[in-house]
């Protein structure tokens, strides 16, 4: 269970949003969405400690994540996959060893163990034979999938996705879609999703955040959503509607 | 104001890279690779600065001494005394800035930018013990190695180029040299470049890792790293030579 509680955020003079409240309970897929720009990355960094708020907390299962040692804060961020915007892949190994990273600092399991767990992964993102590439030879999507690959090999409680298809192809979209559906379903996970895609939107989530205006503009189902008189929230889905 | 605040970031950084210097098996395999890229893949650079650092001392050590007066093996002596207790050192760390401690902001900033280090902390990694740790440990421990390589082919240089150039004879040179070599010179040329090594490598860690703002904001970081990397050299220098000498 994450509690977002009172929120606010800036970068020197710049706020980002302020007094974002929300709930997210076990289980469920969450889309955050929201015009370029209005924090939306920003918000999922919070979630992990990765940036500090100016006020407000964020609770993890109970736990004040900004008031937790660092040795407690390691803990709680162990129960959460991210996949980062541009990939966040470590330049330094191939593209097996990055999906393979966090099986051989976090588990015991032997090379054999591992290599069936990273070739298991690579096959669900759609990268078999990519392994031995490394990462500056893979495509921008190529990238994501690897991203979100070595963010789920440990079948952690919590996923955040960062713009998972942004810049897929359509087909190849669909699949991390299926993806984050069958991992919220057959693993149960909670996912939070940031897209840009209404399309996706309709497809995984069940509640949805719309962040506008450097506030939480709307909330709600998906239901509700599609049925919203919402002024601001339909001009955006009206808006993505043209892109696809 | 801002000069204090860099202080109080840099001195944090260190305090959390000491609190989790136990954590060896976090860092092994970095700090094997370190120890190539910072001391084994400099050894080339170094032996080239020895080498003309001690060739051109012993040219302009015999042209401004009046050989007629001191015996030939002064010149020996001079240029031995010299890159023992400064040069080799010294000169060997402003080259090593350049080429150490620019990769260490480079990689690091580049990794902050493109959130490689969110990564790791998102997974519950300290990136502190995983980047900053193995490239300090590497430059306290690789720089008294190459400041040694340093100076012995600084006075190979030098005698070669005394030999070379018939102002001295290797063996007056050699003669000259370890009249004037003292073994406390020797120790204080490796605390120096221990020092050395410490501050160009947590400084250029120190930068790249709060580095931010893009390729722009590395290409910032990496110069300030370098450039910090040579005043605090200097400084550190003349501060030792006054407390040890
Ligand atoms: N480290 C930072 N320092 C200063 N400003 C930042 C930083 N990170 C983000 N910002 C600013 O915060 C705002 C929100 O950024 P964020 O990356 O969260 O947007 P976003 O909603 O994810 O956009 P996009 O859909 O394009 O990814 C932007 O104005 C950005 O310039
Ligand atoms: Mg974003």
């Amino acid at each position: 269970m994450i509690e977002i509680k009172n929120l606010s955020k800036s970068f020197g003079e710049n706020l980002v949003w302020e007094n974002i409240k929300f709930d997210i309970s076990d289980g469920e897929t969450l889309a955050i969405i929201g015009k370029s720009g209005c924090g939306k990355s920003v918000l999922l960094k919070h979630l992990n400690a990765l940036l500090y708020p100016d006020k407000g907390e964020v609770v993890i299962d109970g736990y004040k994540l900004f008031e937790l040692s660092y040795a407690e804060l390691r803990k709680i961020r162990q129960k959460f996959g991210i996949l980062f915007q541009g990939g966040a892949l470590f330049d330094s190994i191939n593209t097996f060893e990055n999906v393979a990273f966090p099986l051989r600092y976090f588990t015991n399991l032997g090379e054999l163990e591992i290599r069936k767990k990273v070739e298991k992964a690579l096959e669900m993102v759609n990268l078999i034979g990519s392994g031995d590439k490394p990462t500056s030879a893979l495509s921008g999507g190529m990238r994501k999938r690897v991203g979100l690959a070595r963010a789920i090999i440990l079948e952690p409680e919590y996923v955040l996705y960062d713009e998972p298809t942004s810049g897929l192809d359509p087909q190849t979209s669909e699949e991390i879609n299926d993806l984050i559906i069958y991992m919220s379903e057959q693993l149960e996970i909670t996912s939070i999703v940031i897209t840009h895609d209404m399309h996706s939107v309709l497809q995984i989530a069940e509640k949805v955040m719309f962040l506008d205006q450097k506030k939480l503009s709307w909330h709600g189902t998906i239901e509700e959503m599609k049925s919203s008189t919402d002024e601001s929230l339909l001009d955006f889905i009206k808006a993505s509607e043209y892109q696809i | 104001m801002e000069a204090i605040r860099q202080l109080g970031q840099y001195a944090t950084l260190l305090y959390h890279a000491l609190r989790s210097i136990l954590e060896f098996s976090i860092y092994r395999k970095n700090l094997f690779q370190e120890f190539v890229k910072i001391g084994y893949e400099s050894i080339p650079i170094i032996m080239l600065t020895g080498v003309f650092t001690g060739a051109v001392l012993t040219l302009q050590t015999a042209y401004q001494l009046d050989t007629d007066f001191y015996p030939a093996s002064i010149v020996g002596s001079i240029v031995g005394q010299s890159i023992i207790i400064e040069l080799a050192a010294v000169i060997g760390a402003l080259v090593l800035a350049g080429k150490v401690g620019a990769r260490i902001s480079t990689e690091i900033g580049t990794m902050r930018v493109s959130e490689q280090i969110d990564a790791l902390e998102s997974m519950g990694f300290n990136s502190v013990t995983f980047l900053v740790i193995p490239r300090v440990l590497s430059g306290i421990f690789m720089f008294p190695v190459l400041y040694v390589i340093a100076a012995v082919t600084g006075i190979l240089g030098g005698l070669l180029a005394g030999s070379l150039d018939g102002i001295l004879p290797a063996a007056e040179f050699m003669q000259g040299a370890r009249e004037f070599f003292f073994p406390e010179d020797v120790v204080f040329g490796v605390v120096k470049s221990f020092v050395f090594g410490f501050v160009i490598t947590s400084i250029s860690s120190f930068k790249g890792y709060y580095a931010s703002g893009g390729a722009e904001g590395v290409g910032n970081a990496t110069t300030q790293a370098t450039v910090l990397s040579c005043i605090y050299v200097l400084l550190s220098d003349f501060v030792l030579a006054a407390l040890l000498l």
